[in-house]
């Protein structure tokens, strides 16, 4: 063990901006993203179409949305996995709002306000009780989709106000869609967020030493309450928006995205044990992830076969760095 | 006599009969031994499961790709039995349990070698799994006509009054009991869990015990597979979806730490029993069968919070920082 220690090179400069940037867990990524992209365009002649790319971009809007909160939360070291089903109670919400009259205006403020909810209700377990998250997030899964399924059984609500489609369908200006746009808009939101305020250093502090955090005058609870609540929200957003694309609601809406959202979020760079991950990485990320379920789908490779290449991609992209650091010790040895 | 029955699981034992008591008092047929029996049998594979995911989870680890596994291994060992009809059932059965080990092991190196938190690798593996099952099978659907009668018969086989399903369940919490009291491997396993550092010194191997943690979860998850499969008569890919959700939750209700160290296999029992009993009281009380989702998302809420409560008795940290990397 001494021996290596004493042995451990000293660089005599730091390593200069450019080569951190080359290096670093984006480029790896942003070179992935290109690397499908040349290659999808040249499996398929549809892939280069205006049109074809915008709709591929709802394989991933709704679930990057979430994965943004969900990235601070994880940076943070906690977790939600009840995100999924949030959309589903918000979503049921709002169908059953839509029975007794409610119009686009009213159904977008219970959207938001049941995710509010939600996150909230995840949050005084995991901050007030001290309860572990992740168990806290399993029992709540369960939970908020029971719910839609104890109002909804195998129904399903439908009639959504003409002017509601605006979000899920709608488009800004020629090829982009609503959801390109709040996808936009809130990547800026939480980029700046966790790069350039207060809050943002909080949360890394509070992922890597919790204890240090909470001495150094942060208060580590508080923190997590928003994160929380800020992952609901933003599943109501999700919900509002899938909602809006579908026209109906059925209590399996969104069914399994919760492990789609946290795949995203690790392909994206972040540290499942919390305390690194960036914002940039999660929207290359959900680039990624979007471009290979849109590629494969052009050459008619079923959905579930895409989730192998999805799950390869998750152990791959984290094994494969692992596994180069380790056959270089092993051959300085 | 108190030290044979710890009081978490002894509070777990009386809800769960509080709750049979309450139904029975409605429904005097719901206490009937078969009907109890069929209770036992239909949460059987949860039972085991759930032994598996307890070993994992008190090496602080998560392993959500059991279900996964399970069905992959099920319609591997259907379509064998497509293939070769006259192939004996130990033999069925001893390739579904290698099988189940093999794909835990890739687990177990993956967190073992890699050091990759268990519940990437599980994720990953356990999408990787169920699109598997797709490209083997091509969609396709196993039905009960192609499997050999005796395939299909074996679960189902009455030994002293209970099927051999029951009996299965009812051997493997014996064997897991002995190991997790008994045996090195099952002591070394509430070490690494309980203080990995503390572990390292007393010569255990952490991420070896972790990789056999997680083949025994695989090994059982196997079995179950081939038990599912024979017992429902059908195989498809998505059997079981969802169920690694439910396993989690057994082990939470029956107390086991998902920060690893603390649980029992009584209490893994208890939870899986816990979550059946529900589940076939529900349209005994003609409550709708919709209301099952969010009862166990309660349940696992309560269960957590009350046992956070009762184990708020924090060690001091004596040896801080040494060496995991062996």
């Amino acid at each position: 063990m001494t021996e290596t220690a004493n042995s451990r090179r000293i660089p005599d400069h730091l390593t200069s901006r450019a080569t951190r940037v080359f290096k670093s867990w984006e480029a790896l990524l942003l070179a992935v993203v290109i690397a499908i992209f040349v290659i999808n365009s040249f499996a398929s002649p549809y892939f280069l179409n205006a049109w074809n790319l915008s709709d591929a971009t709802f394989n991933f809007t709704e679930k990057a949305m979430i994965a943004f909160a969900m990235a601070l939360l994880i940076i943070s070291g906690e977790i939600d996995l009840s995100v999924a089903s949030i959309i589903a109670l918000a979503s049921t919400a709002m169908g059953l709002a839509v029975q007794y009259g409610a119009g686009t205006p009213e159904l977008v403020a219970i959207g938001l306000t049941v995710g509010l909810l939600c996150g909230a209700f995840n949050g005084v377990f995991v901050t007030i009780l001290g309860l572990p998250s992740i168990v806290v997030t399993i029992g709540t899964m369960s939970l908020f989709r029971g719910i839609s399924y104890i109002i909804l059984g195998d129904d399903a609500f439908r009639g959504y106000p003409s002017s509601f489609s605006w979000f899920g369908q709608g488009y800004i200006y020629w090829v982009f869609t609503v959801e390109m746009l709040f996808f936009v808009i809130i990547a800026v939101i939480y980029a700046v967020l966790l790069h350039k305020s207060n809050f943002g250093r909080a949360v890394y502090a509070i992922g890597n030493n919790p204890t240090g955090a909470l001495f150094s005058g942060i208060r580590v609870q508080r923190v997590k309450f928003i994160l929380f609540l800020l992952t609901g929200l933003m599943s109501g957003v999700a919900a509002i928006c899938l909602t809006s694309r579908l026209g109906s609601t059925r209590p399996s809406i969104a069914s399994g995205m919760e492990l789609e959202v946290v795949t995203m979020v690790v392909l994206g760079g972040v540290n499942i044990l919390g305390g690194s991950g960036t914002i940039p990485g999660v929207v290359i990320a959900a680039f990624v992830m979007g471009l290979v379920t849109f590629g494969l789908g052009l050459l008619n490779v079923p959905g579930i076969v895409m989730s192998i290449f999805i799950g390869l991609l998750l152990i791959g992209v984290i094994a494969l760095p692992r596994l180069w650091v380790m056959i270089a010790a092993r051959r300085k040895a | 006599m108190m030290r044979f029955i710890p009081v978490r699981e002894a509070i777990l034992g009386s809800a769960i009969l509080i709750l049979i008591i309450l139904v029975a008092s409605r429904f005097a047929g719901f206490v009937e031994p078969s009907n109890l029996a069929n209770v036992f049998n239909d949460t059987a594979p949860l039972i085991i499961l759930a032994l598996g995911q307890m070993v994992v989870i008190l090496t602080r680890c998560i392993d959500l790709s059991v279900a996964a596994n399970l069905a992959l291994t099920g319609m591997a060992v259907a379509m064998i039995n497509v293939a070769m009809p006259e192939l004996p059932i130990p033999v069925i059965i001893a390739i579904a349990i290698m099988l189940g080990a093999f794909m835990g092991a890739i687990n177990g190196v993956l967190v073992w070698k890699l050091s990759i938190p268990p519940i990437v690798v599980t994720l990953g593996t356990m999408t990787i799994f169920r699109g598997i099952i797709f490209l083997i099978s091509d969609g396709k659907w196993v039905n009960s006509h192609e499997m050999s009668p005796a395939f299909t018969g074996f679960p189902r086989t009455v030994l002293l009054g209970l099927p051999v399903l029951s009996w299965v369940a009812i051997t493997a919490v014996i064997v897991f009991g002995i190991m997790m009291a008994r045996t090195q491997f099952g002591r070394s396993i509430f070490a690494v869990g309980g203080n990995p550092h503390a572990a390292v010194y007393t010569g255990i191997n952490v991420g070896k015990t972790q990789f056999w943690a997680f083949v025994a979860s695989g090994a059982l998850a196997g079995l179950t597979g081939y038990l599912w499969v024979a017992r429902y008569a059908v195989a498809y890919v998505d059997i079981a979806g969802g169920f690694e959700l439910e396993v989690v939750a057994a082990c939470v209700i029956g107390g086991i730490s998902i920060a690893g160290g603390i649980g029992s296999v009584g209490g893994a029992v208890l939870g899986a029993i816990f979550l059946g009993v529900v589940k076939n009281a529900l349209p005994v009380v003609n409550i709708s069968p919709f209301w099952q989702l969010a009862i166990s998302g309660s349940a696992i809420l309560i269960a957590v919070a009350f046992n956070a409560r009762s184990g708020r008795t924090k060690g001091r940290i004596i040896l801080k920082s040494a060496e995991v990397t062996q």
